[in-house]
């Protein structure tokens, strides 16, 4: 495959294993700037861990993990933040207590004369919310008091706050109604225009097949295809998330075919 | 986009003028944002109610009493608000209070150890104390409220053993302690001079802080808000220096707790380890992630809350007089978790402010006095204290409730 430009985030033979669980086994994945890479996978099979091995929630057992060529270790969410990598989670990770402007700049506030400077963070959330043409009811109520859809546009710019590389997106349609699902992929694509490498995770084929450029399936945490969406079909995608590729039959049509297909 | 030209209707925007400010108030009151509205309308029906039964409720004298017996429980109750931001409970402040009073008293009357240099050295032994509450709760991750009520049996029996076969030491008579409780700025300028720096500093800070925003092109608070803030504060801080004055001037007691208080609020709103305890209370999971040391939070909060009871344990050995093998047992400990939690201070974590460990503990120590001046006995007025503790956490679980029906949990 000819790559389009070098990967700013590359993983080779990335293993992890919780207890009697092998979660991921030699894993690879290769995230390049303003390249969308969407992750697939059925339930279960690696994408929230691989993921979180990046983010520096999990670290890795064994493989390697390389940034702008070079292999670094990421062991602590910490890590991952100082490299350039945000990541915006399933499950929102945002502090419903917090106000939207103090969620925004979590980990990374602004401080002026070491104190926290909320008027320079006010208006920077406002300006950040603004060129994403994200509306809230307002930046000084605490998040619980958002909706579904609110708070995951909030959690996609508070990825943006410390002008990450890298940002990944753990399903982040998931819950969501049309309106709301259209405008976070029009998030998304604001994201890879601004030059930023983007992961995306989804169960959703159409979104996948509508913002990627590149899908990466995973399965039973190996990896099981990488596609170019220009040139797959959404079926052959999902032959490979759910391994209908992966049979007697289908092995024996595509020798017959003479090595079509996947792999 | 259209909508330009028409505010979005799910826009919050407060309309101009003091209506906009009661329709503001009425939705966070829908909301379950109640915060500290109950306990202030609380402190007035309790002076109220005791003025007419007693009718020496409101005099300067037991004004002040008030103002005095409150330091020692507000200032630990200071370490509680903290401790209940981050959702968990420290259940050993009693005893810590008691063991630091002993070790003071040991100190500097049976060693002869300089008087402020014991006093320091009594509040980092708290804060030792605290800092090992939270390396087992934050590093082992044993429950705080296991730890802790561990060390409520742990340091209340060492705390007998530093008082070794004395019962009771008591104060040697020109100790900083003493003065803890019975020192006077009798000058009435001082009280005065405090109010007005009080009053002249929140001003100041507002207008600064408004002028930043007006200039940065942010929302700003009209001038009649501004206007009604500074009113408000500076009519209760002239009233205090005026009742204060009446008696016998402004106690060194309440001048410690206002520091004490001063500098919490500094540090919860104003630094980002405040922002930190907060997040970490919320949710300590996104706190993680968002590459914030929750262990290191955890820990700092134990030990501040050991060392804050070390300092209130200071006065209320001053207050008894001396430390002996039991202060600091009883409900010292009850008293100030209720008044942190009356004070409107969230048992759940992540909601509060530390101006709720001064409200709450003037509403306990109102219904102590008011109940004392009644002739009540102990046993009633534990009763009552207990109701009323039952009543705020009612208050703080139905206002949760509220909440997370109205969307917000």
């Amino acid at each position: 495959m000819t790559a389009t430009a070098a990967p700013v985030l590359a993983l080779s033979g990335v293993s992890k294993r919780f207890g009697a669980v092998q979660a991921l086994t030699d894993v690879d994945l290769e995230i390049r700037p303003g390249e969308v890479t969407a992750l697939v996978g059925d339930n279960g099979a690696g994408k929230s861990t691989l993921i979180k091995t990046i983010a520096g929630v999990h670290p890795i057992d064994s493989g390697t993990i390389s940034w702008k060529g070079e292999v670094v270790r990421i062991a602590k969410p910490h890590d991952a933040q100082e490299l350039g990598i945000a990541t915006v989670y399933q499950d929102l990770a945002l502090c419903d207590n917090l106000d939207v402007v103090a969620n925004l700049f979590l980990g990374r506030e602004l401080r002026r004369r070491s104190v926290l400077d909320q008027v320079q963070m006010e208006r920077q959330a406002l300006e950040l919310l603004d060129t994403l043409s994200i509306r809230i009811p307002s930046v000084r109520i605490p998040v619980a008091s958002l909706s579904g859809g609110q708070r995951q546009v909030v959690a996609i710019a508070r990825a943006l706050v410390g002008s990450p590389e890298v940002v990944i997106l753990d399903e982040p349609t998931a819950a969501l109604g049309v309106e709301q699902t259209a405008q976070v992929l029009d998030l998304v694509e604001r994201l890879r225009e601004r030059g930023l490498g983007v992961v995306l995770i989804s169960h959703n084929i159409a979104d996948v097949r509508a913002v990627a450029d590149e899908v990466a399936v995973l399965r039973l945490g190996r990896n099981n295809g990488l596609f170019r969406v220009e040139d797959t079909s959404g079926e052959e995608i999902i032959a490979a998330i759910t391994g209908a590729a992966d049979n007697a039959v289908s092995r024996r049509r595509a020798r017959k075919d003479g090595g079509e297909g996947n792999e | 986009m259209s909508e330009d030209l028409a505010p979005d209707p799910r826009l919050l925007v407060r309309e101009k003028g003091l209506a906009g400010y009661w329709e503001d108030f009425k939705r966070r009151v829908r909301g379950g944002e109640l915060g500290s509205i109950p306990v202030v309308l609380g402190v007035i029906v309790i002076a109220i109610v005791f003025q007419a039964q007693t009718g020496d409720f409101l005099t300067p004298r037991n004004l002040s009493n008030i103002m005095v017996y409150v330091a020692g429980p507000g200032i630990m109750a200071v370490g509680i608000v903290l401790v209940l931001l981050l959702g968990e409970i420290d259940l050993s402040v009693g005893s810590v209070a008691g063991l630091c009073a002993a070790l003071w008293a040991v100190m500097s009357d049976q060693h002869g150890v300089n008087d402020i240099l014991a006093i320091v050295l009594a509040v980092a032994g708290g804060a030792v104390v605290g800092t090992i509450h939270g390396f087992f709760f934050a590093r082992i991750g044993v429950p705080a409220f296991v730890v802790t009520l561990a060390g409520f049996l742990g340091w209340s029996g060492l705390q007998i053993w530093v008082m070794g076969d004395k019962g009771t030491i008591n104060i040697p008579r020109d100790s900083l302690v003493k003065d803890m409780y019975g020192y006077y700025f009798s000058d009435i300028s001082a009280a005065y001079g405090l109010a007005t720096v009080l009053t002249a500093g929140y001003l100041f800070a507002l207008w600064r802080q408004e002028r930043r925003r007006q200039q940065a092109g942010l929302t700003t608070r009209p001038l009649s808000e501004i206007v009604l803030r500074a009113v408000l504060v500076a009519a209760a801080a002239f009233v205090a220096a005026y009742e204060l004055n009446q008696h016998r001037g402004l106690p060194l007691a309440l001048v410690i707790f206002l520091a004490v208080l001063l500098l919490a609020d500094f540090m919860l709103r104003r630094t980002t380890y405040g922002r930190q305890i907060y997040a970490v209370g919320g949710n300590a999971e996104a706190a993680r992630r968002a590459g914030i040391n929750v262990e290191f939070v955890r820990l700092t909060v134990f030990s501040m809350s050991s060392a804050l009871a070390a300092l209130g344990g200071l006065f209320t050995a001053a207050q008894a007089g001396g430390a002996s093998k039991s202060l600091g047992s009883g409900n010292l400990l009850m008293n100030v978790i209720a008044a942190a939690v009356i004070g409107g201070t969230s048992l759940f974590g992540g909601r509060g402010w530390v101006w709720s460990a001064l409200l709450g503990t003037l509403v306990i120590q109102s219904i102590t006095t008011g109940l004392n001046l009644m002739g009540m006995s102990s046993e009633i007025q534990y009763m009552i204290t207990g109701a009323v503790l039952l009543l705020a956490v009612v208050v703080d679980s139905v206002s949760r409730q509220t909440q997370r029906s109205a969307g917000r949990t």
